[in-house]
């Protein structure tokens, strides 16, 4: 299979300075030489618990966080040298959606703005063809037309997060980083938005990086598995192959805390 | 019936200003001493509603009809100062997010301390003992007494939370969703440390959620909500196993299985409307 982003060996600390004039400093390993490969056309996901490193990750892939240490090249391209039109032309490529609906999403811009942003800082069509696209997209995602001249509040969670998933995909990326994007839904909304994600990618082609760290909706929707903690690599693989046999004592740990198997655990 | 705790009958919740509007329509449970009863619903249902009416801590905007009889007294009758009294020490309640809950510019031992004050009849000079016994029975460490809220984590505060909580000896335990926000490796510590504290003190919970998989791990019996309604109760074997309400059935097969066996199916609200007529 194609291998769409490789990450190799990247390292990230932060130095947090604390006490008198901020004479004592700290650091914490937020990525410990971690290296990974994203194939084409597949859902990775990638488990943790908070503090493990998984948004670290996830934002040091499109850059939003400068790495220490490390390589990552985006369909050939190196990641860490490109600047200017070649950074903002992988950017496109690399899209995100983020947890919190509530927070991503301008509250001062109605709908019709959020989708038009990124086409126009991409420079794509013309009003016309611009407006087009983004209904089609908006439909796709299960929103009418008149939800266009609509501001975020008037949406609930799972419309809002619906929107994320339109303003991600309007720009055709391979990639989309889906950072923990259904947490802070409910059950029955979550599944709508699972479902949703699964079909955009049969229909459009995508890969998705999916951080968790909610081990039920992994089966659910990975492929292929990894499994960080600290900031480093503890087991990757196989999703059925890790639900079957973990080989780590944490990965075992953290299987037997998915809800529902408390009491038989027992 | 002999052995129940807390009754609630023909509870109704609606706006003030709207007595049409019902957002909790004439619901009844029953609580049985020593058990666990899990409310599960989506967001909207009605069911923080429920727990919220049982405190009499209702938003002013909203009024409630119904009786809720806690060892044999109604709750509904109490004057403001009679209820104060009982709430916290004979029902307390956790929430969802901790930190919002604790006040930041003081420490964890003060905030225990205050509410075994407020409530409990400690000499002073046992009450630092008090506390440092909480603390281990919530697993924190003892020298974290003198913590502030933003240095500990979340699983932290929610025991600090539960600290507090039972600092009084509850007889109820209302539990508002409160793993939700939290990992799911500390979610099971969590679950497992109320499951200790029930036995142990013999305390009987009211609890909160919208995740199957936590019903499964904590309640003995449950009750489904839907639009302010109980749609179904029962024993949680028999709810889980064998569901009778089309809209229990809906919502279990939201709930991603662990062995990815089941597709998720979202729910169906016209084919469901439909069932229920």
């Amino acid at each position: 299979m194609k291998i769409l982003l490789e990450a190799k060996n990247l390292s990230k600390e932060y130095v947090k300075t604390t006490g008198f004039f901020s004479r004592t400093s700290t650091s914490i390993k937020a990525l410990d030489n971690l290296s990974i490969n994203i194939k084409k056309g597949i859902t990775l996901a990638v488990v943790g618990e908070s503090g493990s490193g998984k948004s670290t990750l996830a934002k040091s892939l499109i850059r939003l966080v400068e790495i220490d240490k490390g390589s990552i090249t985006f369909k050939k391209r190196n990641m860490r040298t490109i600047s200017g039109v070649e950074l903002k032309a992988t950017r496109k490529n690399i899209q995100m959606i983020f947890q919190d609906p509530y927070a991503s999403l301008n509250p001062r811009m109605k709908i019709i703005n959020i989708m038009e942003e990124p086409l126009k800082i991409h420079d794509i069509g013309n009003f016309k063809t611009q407006y087009s696209k983004i209904l089609s997209m908006v439909k796709r995602v299960g929103l009418e037309e008149e939800d266009l001249l609509k501001y975020p509040h008037q949406f609930s969670g799972g419309q809002r997060q619906r929107i994320g998933i339109a303003r991600a995909l309007i720009l055709e990326p391979e990639l989309v980083i889906c950072d923990e994007p259904v947490s802070a839904l409910d059950v029955s909304v979550q599944a709508q938005i699972i479902q949703l994600l699964k079909s955009l990618q049969k229909e459009f082609g995508l890969t998705y990086l999916f951080i968790t760290h909610d081990l039920r909706i992994v089966r659910h929707i990975a492929d292929e598995v990894i499994v960080m903690k600290d900031g480093k690599l503890i087991e990757q693989g196989k999703t059925d192959i890790i639900f079957r046999s973990p080989k780590t004592k944490y990965t075992k740990e953290l299987l037997a805390s998915i809800p529902g198997n408390l009491l038989k655990r027992k | 019936m002999k052995n129940s705790i807390l009754a609630i009958n023909n509870l109704k919740v609606f706006p003030s200003n709207n007595s049409r509007l019902k957002l909790v329509k004439n619901i009844s449970l029953n609580l049985k001493k020593g058990k666990t009863l899990c409310i599960v619903g989506e967001s909207g249902s009605g069911k923080s509603l429920t727990a919220l009416s049982v405190m009499q801590l209702l938003s002013s905007q909203l009024s409630m009809s119904g009786s809720i009889i806690f060892e044999g007294v109604n709750l509904v009758n109490l004057t403001k100062e009679e209820i104060r009294k009982r709430r916290g020490k004979d029902i307390a309640m956790i929430f969802q997010e901790p930190m919002t809950s604790l006040n930041p510019v003081l420490t964890i031992g003060y905030q225990i301390e205050e509410a075994i004050i407020v409530h409990g009849n400690f000499l002073k000079s046992e009450l630092n003992k008090r506390v440092e016994e909480l603390l281990t029975i919530v697993g924190i460490p003892k020298d974290r007494i003198n913590s502030y809220p933003d240095e500990l984590s979340g699983g932290q505060r929610q025991r600090v939370m539960i600290a507090m909580a039972i600092s009084c000896s509850p007889k109820l335990l209302i539990a508002d969703e409160p793993t939700t926000a939290l990992d799911v490796t500390v979610q099971a510590q969590i679950l497992n440390l109320l499951n200790d504290l029930k036995l142990k003190f013999e305390m009987t919970m009211l609890f909160i959620t919208h995740d199957f998989g936590v019903v499964e791990d904590i309640a003995d019996d449950v009750a489904v909500m839907y639009q302010g309604k109980i749609v179904e109760q029962g024993k949680v074997v028999n709810v889980l196993k064998k569901p009778k309400h089309p809209y229990t059935k809906a919502l279990l097969d939201c709930v991603p299985d662990p062995h990815g066996k089941k597709d998720l199916n979202p729910i169906d609200y016209s084919a469901l409307k439909r069932a229920m007529e």
